[in-house]
C-alpha cells in the first residue's frame, strides 16, 4: 500500500485542454512508440498472470477461481474486511461531513487547523504509525482500571478489530478531505444553505435535501477511497497481527499459489471497475450541472 | 453574512470536538508515543530516558537497513520519475479523452492499491515457477536467475515491482504540471527560432523542473515507506528499515532493546517529513502560475 499519495480519482485533463506538441504531426511516432511500450509493460504482466491462473500444465482450468469461495478461512477474513470497510466508511463520513460543513459555513477560522490535521497522516508512514498504535494498545491492555482494559479488549477483537477501522479512518483522512473539499468548494454550498434557511427550512431538511444531494459525488468518492484502502491495507493489520483479507492473501501462497494470484488479479480489477464507475458517475453529474 | 452570525460564537467551536478527539486519539497520540518511547530505555518501572535505542537504530544491521532503504528508494524514485514523465507527456499530448480517463483510473488503482497484489502478480510471471521464467527456460534455455542473475525475491526484484506502482504515481502527480504547459509557449518559442531541444531547455524544462523534483521526493517517500511488497516477496528478510521495524516490534531484538521499533519508526519519520514538505512546497510554488 503506497500511502503517501494525494492525487486520486479526479480524471486527468478535466476542463483544460492538454498542451499539444508541435503543429503538424511530424513527431507523432515517438508518442505511439511510448504508448505501445507502456501498454506492453503494464498489460503484459496482467495477461501473463491470468494465463498462470487458468493453465495448470495439462490445459485450461478455472479451478483457481472456483476454489476461492471454498478456501479455508476466506469467508471469515472477507467478512472481517468488508465489515471493517463499512465501519470505516460510516465513521469517516459521520466525522468529516459535519466537521467540514461546520468549518465552511460557521467557523472559517478553523479551516487551516482542520486541513493541516487531515493532511498530516501523509507525513507519517503507516509502518511507523503502527508502532505508536501498538504501544498505546499495550498500555491500555495493562491498565489498572478494568473499564479501560475492557475497552481495549473490545478494540482488539480478533473477529472485528475495531482499532484497525479507526487507524484506517486516519490513513484515509487526506483522501477524504480532498474529495469532500473539492465537492464543497465546487458546489457553492454557502449560497444553497442560506437560500434554504431563508425559505424556512430547518437544519435537518437542509442537510437531507440540500447538502447531501449537492455533495453526492464527493461523498461517493470519499467513501469509495476509504473502502478500497481498507480492503487492500496490509501493513497495519500484519504488524498488529490481525487476520484481514490482505494478510490472509499473503499467507495463502503456502496452500494455493494459483488461487493467490487469481485473488490478486480479481482485487485489482474489481477496485479498478468500481473506481471507473465512480469517475464515470462524477463526470456525468458534472455534465448535468452545466 | 447571515450565516456567520451566531448567538454564542464560542459554543460553535465545540462542534469540532469529535474531529479533534478522533485525530488526537488515533493519530497525534500514537505519533507522540513513538517520539516518547524511542527515548525510553529498559522496561517497566526500571525504564528511564536515554539515547540507547536511537544509538542502536543507527548502528550495525539497522544502519545497513537504513542505507539500503534510502539507496534503493533513490534509485527507483529517479527511474520511475523519468519513465513516468515521458509516459505522462505522451498521454497528455495524445489528446484522447477516453485514453486519459482510462490511464488516470488505472494509474490511481496501481499507485494506491497495487503494493500487495502486484507482488503476487509478479510471482506468477517471473517467480520461480512463473510463466515467463518457465517460458525462457524451456524454449530458449535461459535461466532468469542463473543466466540473467535476476531474482524476484531479492532487492532487485522488489525494486522492479516498486516501479509498477511508482511510474503510475509519477504519471498522476506530474500530469497537472505538463497540462499547464501552454501550446502558445511552444509556438512563441518556435517563432523565435527555437528547436525542440531549445524549447525543453529554456521554456518547458524550467517550468516543470520544480514540480518534477517535488515528485521525485514524493516517489522516494512512497518507496521508502512501502512495506507490503517487500514483506510479501522476501518473507520479511530483506534488510530495509520497514521490515526491520516489524521484526523489532515482534520481539526479535536483543534484551534491553524493546523500544528499538519506536527508534526505527522515528528514523523513518525524520527522513520522510522534510521530503513530503518539499513536495508540498514545490507543488504550491508551481501551481501558482502553471494554470
Amino acid at each position: 500500500m503506497a500511502a503517501v499519495i494525494d492525487t486520486t480519482a479526479p480524471p486527468i485533463g478535466g476542463a483544460r485542454k492538454a498542451a499539444r506538441s508541435a503543429p503538424g504531426n511530424r513527431k507523432g511516432y515517438w508518442r505511439r512508440v511510448v504508448l505501445l511500450i507502456a501498454a506492453i509493460y503494464f498489460l503484459g504482466p496482467f495477461l501473463a498472470a491470468f494465463w498462470f491462473t487458468i493453465h495448470d500444465g495439462a490445459g485450461v482450468n478455472l479451478g483457481a477461481y472456483t476454489r476461492i469461495l471454498a478456501a479455508g478461512g476466506f469467508s471469515s477474513v472477507i467478512t472481517t474486511s468488508l465489515l471493517l470497510g463499512l465501519i470505516a466508511v460510516v465513521v469517516t463520513l459521520l466525522l468529516m461531513v459535519p466537521t467540514m460543513l461546520l468549518v465552511q459555513l460557521r467557523i472559517p477560522a478553523a479551516r487551516p487547523v482542520v486541513e493541516l490535521l487531515s493532511l498530516l497522516p501523509l507525513v507519517i508512514p503507516p509502518v511507523a504509525l503502527v508502532v505508536g498504535v501498538r504501544d498505546v494498545l499495550s498500555w491500555g491492555n495493562n491498565s489498572d482500571y478494568v473499564q479501560i482494559s475492557d475497552i481495549f479488549t473490545a478494540l482488539q477483537n480478533q473477529q472485528l478489530p475495531l482499532i484497525l477501522a479507526c487507524v484506517y479512518v486516519v490513513l484515509a483522512l487526506p483522501f477524504t478531505y480532498r474529495a469532500l473539499d473539492a465537492g464543497i468548494r465546487g458546489s457553492n454550498i454557502e449560497v444553497l444553505v442560506e437560500a434554504a434557511l431563508n425559505l424556512g427550512a430547518g437544519w435537518a431538511t437542509v442537510l437531507r435535501r440540500v447538502v447531501l444531494p449537492a455533495l453526492r459525488t464527493s461523498i461517493l468518492n470519499a467513501g469509495f477511497l476509504t473502502f478500497a484502502l481498507v480492503m487492500g491495507e496490509y501493513t497495519v493489520a500484519k504488524i498488529l497481527i490481525f487476520r484481514t483479507f490482505p494478510v490472509w492473501l499473503a499467507q495463502s501462497a503456502n496452500t494455493d499459489g494459483r488461487m493467490q494470484v487469481a485473488l490478486s488479479l480479481l482485487s485489482l480489477v474489481l477496485t479498478w471497475l468500481i473506481l471507473f464507475a465512480v469517475v464515470w458517475i462524477a463526470g456525468r453529474s458534472r455534465k448535468a450541472q452545466r | 453574512m447571515g450565516l456567520r452570525t451566531t448567538r454564542r460564537p464560542g459554543l460553535i467551536w465545540l462542534g469540532l470536538l469529535p474531529f479533534l478527539g478522533f485525530v488526537g486519539l488515533f493519530f497525534l497520540l500514537p505519533t507522540a508515543v513513538i517520539a516518547y518511547t524511542a527515548f525510553r530505555v529498559g522496561t517497566g518501572s526500571g525504564s528511564r530516558f536515554g539515547g540507547a535505542n536511537i544509538a542502536a537504530a543507527l548502528h550495525g544491521a539497522y544502519r545497513m537497513g537504513l542505507q539500503n532503504s534510502v539507496g534503493m528508494s533513490v534509485v527507483v524514485a529517479i527511474v520511475a520519475a523519468i519513465l513516468g514523465v515521458i509516459l505522462a507527456y505522451a498521454i497528455t499530448t495524445s489528446g484522447g479523452r477516453s485514453l486519459q480517463r482510462l490511464v488516470s483510473t488505472s494509474a490511481a488503482v496501481l499507485a494506491n492499491f497495487g503494493g500487495l497484489p502486484l507482488a503476487f502478480l509478479f510471482v506468477a510471471v517471473i517467480g520461480n515457477a512463473g510463466v515467463l521464467t518457465t517460458l525462457l527456460r524451456d524454449r530458449l534455455g535461459i535461466g532468469l536467475h542463473d543466466d540473467l542473475h535476476f531474482d524476484l525475491y531479492s532487492q532487485a526484484g522488489v525494486q522492479f515491482v516498486y516501479l509498477y506502482f511508482l511510474v503510475p504515481l509519477m504519471v498522476l502527480v506530474i500530469t497537472p504540471a505538463l497540462e499547464g504547459l501552454r501550446p502558445e509557449w511552444r509556438e512563441a518559442a518556435e517563432n523565435l527560432g527555437a528547436r525542440g531541444w531549445h524549447y525543453w531547455r529554456y521554456v518547458a524544462g524550467p517550468a516543470v523542473l520544480p514540480h518534477f523534483l517535488g515528485s521525485v521526493a514524493l516517489l522516494f517517500c512512497t518507496a521508502f515507506s512501502s512495506f507490503a511488497t517487500a514483506d510479501a516477496l522476501t518473507n520479511g528478510t530483506l534488510a530495509i528499515t520497514p521490515l526491520q521495524i516489524e521484526n523489532a516490534v515482534s520481539g526479535n531484538v536483543l534484551v534491553g532493546q524493546q523500544n528499538l521499533g519506536a527508534a526505527l519508526a522515528l528514523n523513518m519519520i525524520i527522513v520522510v517529513v522534510p521530503l513530503t514538505l518539499l513536495y508540498q512546497y514545490m507543488q504550491n510554488r508551481t501551481s501558482r502560475w502553471l494554470r
